[in-house]
């Protein structure tokens, strides 16, 4: 079992909504609404905890893959994610992704924490830096509207060289 | 912490870069959005920039540093309250770009002095505000928080 005492915080993206606590968490974890704000993406969640989290293409196959560590439907989400929709990701560590949902002045004040277990390069954080405001952008968008925004799912430059180094040096054996 | 942080946050909004640069330079626009608090300019370069809050006599004050209408927006950043004063100004700098049916918001606030309080307020305040300004643009809602109206977040 993941040790989440291991990660630490190295993205923290902070929206508010005007929502309630368990719609939101129904945006977060029923596929019908990932599908429309998380650049197609289906999420496919045991609700419990140490049960299985996917992120699966609209065919079907899987993007991230994970396991549940917190499951407090509607105030704490918290699963591993390691990438294996694309060639190679696999083989970097599992990151930890958290959503904290609290009511705020007649809203909701949505936090998502992205950790990790080594010290990830900046052009690799620079992915979640760029991602999560878009996608969550739209998750609002969508609660709020009912109409998501186009979220664009580009990598920024100098990703992919870097999670190939990465992936080629796995500085985390030696951080280990 | 590091003794110089800054502060970046971006948010997409569905709207024109014209709709959202009004936003972020319009007296009563920032009334309704920024829960009370009220922007005072003529936006040219070198005039003071002021935001009212909505508490009497809390203001933070600047001057204008670059206005390049729909793209960018700097000003220098003085919260004159709650013992804030003595720290000095930071910059605020607001970047805008149209991408397909969106725009992409950037804020950039730093320019910090060290172990800024400014800039533990701006950290909870800009995603409260930036939020509200993107309800107001979106579905003509704004959204408030139950510390804001006594904090003065921004």
């Amino acid at each position: 079992m993941t040790d989440a005492s291991k990660f630490k915080p190295q993205t923290i993206y902070v929206i508010h909504i005007a929502s309630t606590p368990e719609k939101v968490w129904q945006a977060l974890t029923d596929p019908a609404f990932t599908r429309q704000y998380f650049g197609g993406f289906a999420v496919d969640v045991e609700p419990r905890e140490g049960g299985t989290f996917y992120l699966r293409y609209p065919d079907g196959r899987v993007h991230i893959s994970g396991r549940v560590i917190e499951w407090s439907p509607p105030r704490r989400l918290v699963c591993t994610w390691l990438v294996e929709g694309m060639p190679g990701f696999d083989q970097l560590p599992e990151c930890l992704v958290t959503y904290d949902i609290e009511p705020a002045g007649g809203a909701v004040k949505l936090t998502m924490t992205e950790a990790h277990s080594w010290d990830v390069p900046e052009d690799i954080l620079a992915g979640g830096r760029q991602g999560w405001p878009a996608i969550l952008s739209s998750l609002k968008t969508v609660l709020e509207t009912g109409k998501p925004l186009e979220t664009k799912m580009q990598p920024p430059k100098g990703f992919m060289e870097a999670v190939q180094r990465a992936i080629a040096e796995q500085p985390w054996k030696r951080s280990a | 912490m590091s003794d110089n942080p800054s502060f970046v946050y971006i948010i997409y909004i569905a709207s024109t870069a014209e709709k959202v640069f009004q936003a972020l330079t319009d007296a009563d626009m920032s009334e309704r959005y920024w829960v009370g608090n009220r922007l005072q300019s003529d936006w040219k370069v070198g005039s003071p920039f002021a935001l009212k809050l909505k508490r009497e006599s809390n203001r933070v004050t600047g001057t204008v540093l670059e206005v390049d209408p729909p793209r960018r927006l700097t000003y220098t950043f003085h919260s004159q309250h709650d013992g804030l004063e003595s720290e000095g100004p930071s910059r605020v700098t607001f970047e805008i770009e149209d991408q397909k049916d969106q725009v992409k918001l950037m804020i950039t606030h730093d320019q910090f002095a060290p172990d800024s309080k400014v800039f533990e307020h701006i950290s909870r305040g800009w995603p409260l505000v930036l939020s509200s300004l993107k309800s107001f643009l979106e579905s003509g809602r704004v959204l408030r928080a139950p510390w804001y109206e006594e904090a003065d977040a921004a």
